[in-house]
Order: C-alpha cells, then structure tokens, then sequence
C-alpha cells in the first residue's frame, strides 16, 4: 500500500481514538443536518450554496441550539464547507470535529484538548513523543497557554493593538507569530481581540479581549474554541457587523439564523471548540500535505 | 482578470508591466481571520525572485505569452533576428535574453520564440540539433591514457566534450538541454 493508502488507516484509527475518548468521558455522539438555511454570518468565510440553502461552513448553529435545549455535553464529527479554501492546509470540504459542554467555559475546553491528545497519542504508541518534520513532537505533554497580546510581545516588533489599528493583524499572524509559536508541545493562544471572536464571550476582566483560544501542535493550527456568547442582542449585532464588513469588500451579506438568536437566550453559559480532524490526522501521518490524508481531493472528482 | 483565488502555481501574471511565473504558493488563513496568498515569482524577461502576498478579492492582469515556431535568420552584433515563416513577422532578441540557445542556432533552424505581446522574452529549441565540428584534436590510436573523451569546437563556436573516435568536418548530434553530446550522424 502507498504512503497515503497507509495515510488513511492512521486516519481511521484518529478518529476511532476520538470518539472512544468522548464515549469515556460521557459525551453524547450527535448529528445535525449539513444542509441549512443560515451559518453565522463571518466576515472572512464564504459557505457553499446547496439549492436555495447553504451547506454548514461549521455544525455550531444546530449544536448550540442543543445546549439551548439542555444537552450538557456531546461531540460531533462531520463535513464543513468553506468555499475558495484551497492550499496544503486547507480543503474547501473538510472533516470538523465540534464539542460542547453546558455550565463551563473555555479554560475547561483546553484541559479537554490536552486530555484529547494524550488519549490519542496513547492509542497511537507515542506518549513520550513521535517525530514529524524530522523533529520530535509531544502531543501528549503539558500544553502552554500564551495570550495573544503576549505571544505579539514575544515574537513580533508590533504591538497587537497597533496591528488590529491597520489591519494587518492576520498578516502579522501567518507571517511572525504562527512561525515564532513553541513546536514540539501543544500551545493555546488565548485571549483573542474582540473583532476576532464573531462568537465568543468578552473577557470579565479585559474588554478588549474575548475567551477564545486557537490550540496549535507542529506549527499546525488545530482547533479554535471559546465560551459561548449567549447574549442575543449583542450576538445579533455581531452578525450585521460581520454583514456590514462583507459588503464593504463587495461580498454578499448572509441570511442571519433567527431560530438560533430566538433561542440563544435559553442558553446556559457554554463553551465549544472546533478541531479540524483532517490536520490532526497530518501530525500522526506526519506529513504538511493535507491532500495525503484524505481519500479524494476536490481536483482527483 | 484574475482574482487571488485564481493564484496557483504557473499560473502567468503582468506586474508592473512584466511577466510573472507563480513558482511557490501557499494559502494561508489564521483562525477566522482573513485569507492570505503566500507567493513566490519570477519574472520572466530577467529571472528576478520576488516574494509577494495577497488578500482575497485582489486581482491580476494575465500575461498574454504566445509560443509561435519562428525560423532564425541571423546575428547582428548582440541582435538575433527571427522570423515567423506564415506571416513574416520579424522579431529581435537580446543576446542577454538568447541565452544559452545560442550555442545551438544555426541560420534556418525552427525554433519556438516565447512572445509577451509584441516583445520576444524566450526561445525553445528542438531537443536535438545537428552541428558540424570544426576543431578537435586527431584520436592517436594505441592512446592508452584511459581518457573516453575529448573537447571539440562546432560551428557555433561552442565547445562540448566528444568520444574519441569524433574527426574534424564530422556531424554530431547535441541535446540542447544539457548540451552534451549525443551521436554521430552517420553518411
């Protein structure tokens, strides 16, 4: 068998490993439709159109309106869509696995990933670490937690804020601080500015920031998480921004989900995180190419 | 027009007026932020590398190159003079852009002349050219030193390493991608 027929019995086993790891800890395994009539409107993801809906760009609109129903804690592992993604990081389909948990936030969803992991890398015959890019990683060992305000500190000239002030924060984060992160152990950047978390609860003591993180591994980015806003108003008023921001660059405003903000004031206050199996699965094949742990790419249909 | 998703490598692109050849790509998109084109160039008249990043919903003029079989007439100075045989069209390449093609040209010879709009930025040889060789040392018989081959001079003035039994006035084919030699053209 070739490198990347190999390539999918690793990822077989990933994803076998994850879902053991959820039945042990007492998640429910869900599914949502895939097919929806509205995603949270974001300013920089384009869903698919699917007929006269959409295809979910995330599962996060159906989930969330689970915790609104009193589910307390339940995963789900299935296919996103994000149209125009395409590099050796990115496919425009793509395997999400999502999490959720009642009455938490998003301090309790990293504990979760590091657990995660290490059950994975227990599976997989590598607590101690495994070598990827011809260095040794440990998915297993302690993760750190850097703010992003300090990981700009640490690994760029630029403040955060005078980047946020120019819009070059993204640049700054692909081009200085993704290459500067710690990478033989997972980090969580934590702490995102405000703009950046459509979705994410504001920070009690800094309202700058919101709790979001982003886990990375390898140099990868793994997995984005947050406590969940559960304001409808002001969630609300996040959508139209993100609406309003689409239109300045000429993008077509999204249909807003109104169930969802009818329920989300039920909402307990909830934390959930996404985690792209797909690149997850590219660490334990170790390899930087996510074409080669999938059976097909959209070019080989 | 292209937009920034279009960027992939090889795709061809006019900046500031030149051609470009995409040589590395690399899309990026961190957390829900927005997408970024990670690239790498070359400009196809002079070689230059530059590195260059985009945003989604930036666009590209295309560099319109045409590839046309042209025949070579002649050198004049640093000039090389080509002509399309349907049209006769003529078209003058710098000896600079000519490179090494011009260790294998010989008047008549149909080559591919690279064209970004009116200007000729390239040439494609055929694989293999036939040239005469005009200057090489007389293969002594009983010549035990072990050497299996020696230089030769051909038409062009170019100089390639040949096997012993090559005489002057022979012709030899050469492949013009790594310019060795390749046979003898018997008769």
């Amino acid at each position: 068998m070739n490198s990347r027929g190999h390539n999918l019995v690793i990822r077989a086993e990933v994803i076998r490993s994850i879902r053991h790891f959820f039945e042990l800890n007492g998640f429910l395994e869900i599914e949502t439709p895939l097919r929806i009539p509205a995603n949270a409107p974001e300013e920089h993801i384009d869903p698919a159109h699917a007929g006269r809906q959409y295809l979910q760009t995330s599962p996060e609109i159906c989930m969330k309106r689970l915790l609104c129903r009193g589910h307390k804690k339940f995963f789900q592992i299935s296919h996103c869509w994000r149209s125009n993604e395409r590099g050796r990081r990115h496919l425009p389909e793509f395997t999400m696995l999502e999490w959720y948990r009642a009455d938490s936030c998003y301090n309790q969803l990293m504990n979760d990933c590091g657990e995660l992991l290490a059950h994975i890398a227990q599976d997989h015959h590598c607590l101690k670490g495994m070598p990827y890019q011809g260095q040794q990683i440990r998915p297993a060992a302690p993760a750190e937690r850097i703010t992003v305000r300090e990981a700009f500190r640490r690994y760029s000239a630029r403040e955060m804020d005078a980047t946020l002030a120019d819009g070059s924060f993204d640049e700054c984060m692909v081009t200085e601080i993704e290459p500067g992160l710690p990478w033989d152990h997972p980090v969580f950047l934590t702490d995102y500015p405000v703009e950046h978390a459509a979705l994410a609860r504001v920070k009690q003591q800094d309202s700058t920031v919101a709790e979001r993180f982003e886990l990375y591994l390898g140099g990868l980015e793994l997995a984005n998480g947050f406590s969940e806003l559960n304001d409808p108003v002001e969630q609300r008023a996040r959508f139209m921004e993100a609406n309003r921001r689409r239109e300045a660059r000429d993008m077509p405003p999204l249909p807003l989900p109104e169930p969802f903000l009818e329920e989300l004031g039920s909402m307990p206050a909830s934390a959930g995180i996404a985690l792209g199996i797909d690149r997850l699965v590219m660490l334990f094949c170790d390899t930087t190419d996510i074409d080669s742990v999938v059976a097909f790419t959209p070019e080989e249909l | 027009m292209y937009t920034a998703a279009d960027l992939k490598k090889g795709l061809k692109i006019t900046l500031d007026g030149d051609p470009y050849i995409i040589i590395a790509f690399d899309f990026t998109k961190p957390g829900k932020g927005q997408a970024l084109y990670r690239t790498k160039m070359r400009n196809m008249i002079n070689g230059t590398i530059l590195d260059r990043t985009y945003r989604s919903g930036e666009t590209f003029e295309p560099a319109s190159l045409e590839e046309r079989q042209m025949e070579f007439l002649y050198k004049e100075g640093t000039h090389y003079t080509f002509m399309d045989q349907q049209t006769y069209e003529q078209v003058i390449m710098e000896e600079e852009t000519v490179g090494d093609a011009k260790n294998f040209m010989l008047e008549n010879l149909k080559v591919d002349v690279l064209l970004f709009g009116e200007k000729a930025i390239g040439v494609t040889l055929p694989n293999f050219v036939n040239l005469r060789v005009t200057q090489t040392e007389q293969w002594a018989k009983g010549d035990t030193s072990g050497n299996d081959s020696k230089p030769a001079t051909v038409e062009t003035g170019y100089v390639l390493r040949v096997p012993p039994f090559i005489e002057e006035g022979e012709l030899i084919t050469i492949d013009t991608r790594n310019g060795e030699y390749s046979t003898r053209v018997k008769g």
